[in-house]
């Protein structure tokens, strides 16, 4: 029972990640295919946070000069704030092209289907 | 107590996440979505990382929330069935969740604090702050200094976010023949007296927390990302409201554009100042005879050029996204 | 002030910081002024931080003045530097060569943020490439992606949205992969510095997490780098973007992607991972084999130059990859050589491109048939540049590909087949030249070609320095061959 609760944040992260791949490999509407992208992204905001909890720790803020006391790891909490940064960049950007695909074409789900004609053999 | 929580809302968040995925309509899913966000803060928090989960709260579920909503209004709202086949793209997921699954057997148990990662690099930061940073929130202290270039980094990519979305509907940037005429998100909630005054409310009281924020990063969770994210959630609510153009004439997009360039100048010019006074790119102890004063001079300015480049983009983006449309 | 020991940061720190001016500035021209002056100085510091690798030191540099593993280091080797030179040359060019036709494709009023988002590419890809941080790379890999999804958004036909969204979605997700394989890896060694990663992984190599930790590095990787048969998004990335554009991302992204994949699988896996190469036997190899093969068969088939260029260079990553698979000193040496000699006669064919179309509407082969009577400076480049992607003697592609072969047949039978793929695949890319060349020179033209005259001079001037350098490390493959075999040597040392 122990062993379970102890990975249990993990599993959590693989099933997120997961929910999250899926939909952006098989959905064909682009802002779901974003959806699915920034799930994906806030599951592995979760394995880094996670990984850095410390059992009776606070949070790394030292309170009262106490530098003594026991403190959760900083290192992935700074990793994932840029990690987060990223993921709204990414955001942005992709909303940006979705629009002028809305414009372009009319649609925003089957824009590829044009280009399969003239794939590769 | 607290694990029973976390499992419960960690539950809650695959739960939220599977709707995401199955809702037809788009809105909702976006709803969804935000509320994820808005949990996952919640996990962050009870995982003793204050700082990200208002982060996370701040952009995954305010202001990804509003430029999704954006972008809706100029899209559609409804998916309609589609897509490479369900079980092929099953199968890929299916096998990677069990690769990684896999993989999850030796990881350390949560919270395990003889777990190597706890062990090496990250052990020596807490006596590092304290001796040669001095400042209370040891995250704010990595961050700015220890690896303030990951940081600059990270500047660099929310400016070139908003150099990519100016480029791409941008007021110059060309339009397609099936361009909406007008934008919902244009004209603000005018008509709805009882969402206007409650907004108005709140909306001194961000700027007041941004503010706040910023400025008390060293002490307590937060600093000029945090601080930047909540300036322009209060400028972007006041957009809903009233509509952009009052918005704009808050600040106008000529000085976000300076905003979104100046800060990012600003944490650049620290470094090269740092070079020219002797030191290595971003080594702020040779600004002042004292290292520590130094320490804490870097962080101030280099927390500012954050903040200032952060609320200048997402505003940025926020008015391209509302202008977007024929006029 | 002493600039020297600052090289590389200033390598990184130039194009980050000019980009942010550019923003603010309006007029187009100054833009492009600063955009190649910038490119130019980090082309000088690149060659100057060649200089002082070629004298046998290995740059370091403490970023904020924090030694490593504390802080973020740079650490600058024969590997980095044969990559930064290719970054910044390619960019070089193609800024000097490219102004006229960046303005006609892109238009005059987004001059300015298309130059910003320009050296963010540079300063990204060079980010990466000088940096001694698994974190940090993905940060700096982030910049450059989103900077060439700029880039490549400019392109003028409205297919370009959808390419450029396909790559948006690879990117990230390959991204995300290695940032995930990234933190396994520091959950169990408590670092995030390369070589400290290498030293401290040897007690927990042999652990799940670690095995799976590389798995998903290499994946997310070889989605960037365009692996064979993870390059859905590049062919037409490449085909839609504008011309010039393609020149610039050709010639660097997808190497700089492959760098990054070399250096974590050889320089921090393969001492401590039981059976690594496995990976590279099994897997890496015969992706690369059969990527030659569909590249080099698809690329005959296609009618658009510029796609068929992108599958042309699908084959070539698989060369580059099938050197380093062997896991050899004289397979690495094959493969860093490669990468330098690819980059620059791909760099110099898409130029020539550009130069056509700035001519041509579309680059389909039955609309610019005997475009080379009205053009033959250009024509001629692409022919000679041709020859250097095919590997005839004389071009800098031979070089490499006589490299390949040598360390190739090392392995005996295997090295047989291996032999005959790459052969078969030479004999394609001199049908899939050919007949470019043959439909530029020979075939009729296509109605009224009036407005069809010689490329502007500029972009002549830039393509024939490309083609010049492909002659020149051609005939005297020194520079690339001393830097290539240090980077052998080292990779020796970091075999178990």
């Amino acid at each position: 029972m122990n062993h379970i609760l102890n990975l249990f944040n993990y599993w959590v992260f693989v099933l997120l990640l997961m929910i999250g791949f899926y939909a952006v490999i098989a959905r064909d509407n682009l802002v779901k295919k974003l959806l699915g992208l920034s799930i994906f992204q806030a599951a592995v905001f979760l394995l880094f946070i996670s990984m850095g909890k410390v059992s009776g720790g606070t949070a790394p803020i030292v309170l009262d000069g106490d530098w003594d006391a026991i403190f959760s790891n900083p290192l992935p909490q700074v990793l994932i704030l840029t990690a987060i940064v990223v993921g709204i960049s990414t955001l942005a950007l992709g909303l940006a092209i979705v629009v002028r695909i809305k414009e372009a074409y009319g649609r925003i789900s089957d824009v590829d289907a044009p280009e399969r004609r003239s794939g590769p053999p | 107590m607290i694990a029973v929580l976390t499992i419960f809302l960690l539950c809650l968040c695959v739960i939220t996440a599977l709707g995401v995925v199955r809702a037809g309509n788009l809105f909702t899913a976006v709803m969804l979505m935000g509320i994820y966000s808005l949990l996952m803060a919640a996990v962050f928090l009870l995982l003793d990382a204050p700082d990200v989960a208002l982060t996370e709260a701040a952009v995954g579920a305010g202001i990804s929330t509003v430029l999704l909503l954006s972008a809706l209004s100029l899209t559609a709202e409804e998916e309609h069935a589609g897509g490479i086949e369900p079980v092929l793209a099953a199968a890929v997921v299916l096998i990677t969740a069990a690769i990684i699954f896999y993989a999850t057997f030796d990881k350390p148990p949560l919270g395990d604090p003889d777990a190597p990662v706890h062990r090496h690099v990250a052990a020596d930061y807490v006596p590092m702050t304290q001796e040669q940073v001095d400042i209370p929130n040891v995250v704010t202290a990595v961050l700015a200094t220890f690896r303030g270039y990951d940081t600059l980094g990270e500047v660099v990519v929310v400016l070139t976010a908003a150099i990519g979305v100016l480029f791409l509907i941008g007021p110059d940037a060309p339009q397609g023949r099936h361009a909406p005429s007008g934008n919902l998100a244009e004209g603000g909630l005018k008509h709805h007296q009882p969402l206007r005054i409650v907004g108005k409310i709140a909306i001194p009281f961000i700027i007041l927390f941004a503010l706040y924020v910023q400025f008390h990063g060293e002490y307590s969770p937060g600093g000029g990302f945090q601080a930047g994210a909540l300036l322009a959630a209060a400028i972007i609510l006041y957009g809903l409201l009233e509509g952009r153009h009052a918005a704009a004439s808050v600040i106008h997009p000529a000085v976000l554009r300076t905003m979104a360039a100046g800060g990012a100048l600003l944490f650049g010019g620290v470094g090269v100042t740092t070079m020219l006074l002797g030191g290595r790119f971003l080594e702020y102890n040779v600004l002042r005879d004292d290292p520590i004063d130094a320490q804490h001079l870097g962080i101030l300015v280099i927390e500012a050029g954050v903040g200032v480049t952060v609320a200048g983009v997402l505003i940025l983006i926020y008015h391209a996204f509302a202008a977007r449309g024929r006029p | 002030m002493n600039l020297v020991p600052h090289l590389p940061a200033l390598q990184v720190v130039l194009p980050l910081l000019v980009a942010p001016i550019l923003v603010l500035l309006r007029d187009a021209r100054l833009c492009w002024l600063a955009a190649l002056a910038t490119s130019v100085t980090g082309l000088c510091i690149a060659i100057a931080i060649t200089g002082q690798v070629l004298d046998g030191e290995t740059l370091r540099y403490a970023m904020g003045g924090w030694a490593e593993p504390h802080g973020i280091g740079l650490r600058v080797d024969e590997l980095s530097t044969v990559l930064l030179l290719v970054v910044n040359g390619a960019s070089t060019l193609a800024l000097l060569g490219g102004r006229a036709s960046l303005l006609e494709q892109v238009g005059e009023p987004r001059q300015n943020l298309l130059f910003a988002a320009w050296l963010l590419a540079v300063a990204g890809l060079s980010g990466i490439l000088v940096s001694a941080d698994a974190f940090n790379i993905f940060v700096f890999m982030e910049i450059s992606s989103l900077a060439s999804y700029i880039l490549i958004a400019g392109g003028p036909s409205r297919r370009a949205l959808p390419a450029v969204f396909k790559y948006l979605i690879a990117g990230t997700v390959g991204a995300t992969f290695y940032l995930i394989g990234v933190g396994m890896v520091f959950m169990m060694t408590g670092t995030l510095n390369i070589s400290d990663m290498e030293l401290r992984l040897a007690e927990v190599g042999d652990t799940n997490v670690i095995i799976v930790a590389a798995g998903f590095i290499t994946i997310g990787l070889a989605l960037k780098a365009a692996v064979f048969p993870l390059h859905a998004w590049m062919p037409n990335a490449y085909a839609f973007s504008p011309h010039i554009v393609t020149a610039f991302i050709a010639a660097c992204s997808t190497k700089v992607a492959l760098y990054v994949l070399l250096r974590m699988d050889f320089f921090v896996f393969q001492k401590n991972l039981v059976n690594h190469e496995w990976q590279f036997a099994f897997v890496l190899m015969p992706l690369a084999a059969f990527g030659i093969l569909f590249g080099s068969i698809a690329a005959v088939f296609e009618q658009n130059i510029k796609r068929a260029l992108a599958f042309s260079s699908l084959a070539q990553i698989g060369y580059i990859l099938l050197g380093a698979s062997l896991i050899t000193v004289a397979g690495f040496n094959a493969a860093v050589l490669h990468l330098f000699n690819h980059a620059l006669a791909k760099g110099a064919l898409f130029l020539a491109v550009a130069g056509i179309g700035m001519r041509f509407a579309h680059l389909r082969l039955d609309e610019v048939r005997g475009a080379g009577r009205r053009m033959p400076w250009t024509l001629t480049a692409f022919a000679v540049a041709g020859l250097s992607l095919v590997g005839i003697p004389g071009t800098a592609g031979f070089v490499s590909k006589w490299a390949l072969i040598l360390a190739v047949l090392d392995r005996g039978g295997l090295g047989v087949a291996l032999l005959v793929l790459i052969i078969v695949s030479s004999l394609l890319a001199v049908v899939y030249v050919g007949r470019i060349v043959e439909a530029l020179w020979f075939g009729e033209p296509a109605g009224k070609d009036q407005a069809v005259r010689e490329a502007p001079p500029m972009m002549l001037v830039a393509t024939w320095i490309a083609v010049a350098a492909n002659l020149w490390f051609g005939l005297d493959a020194s520079l690339p061959g001393e830097l290539a075999g240090r980077a052998a040597e080292d990779f020796l040392r970091h075999l178990p």
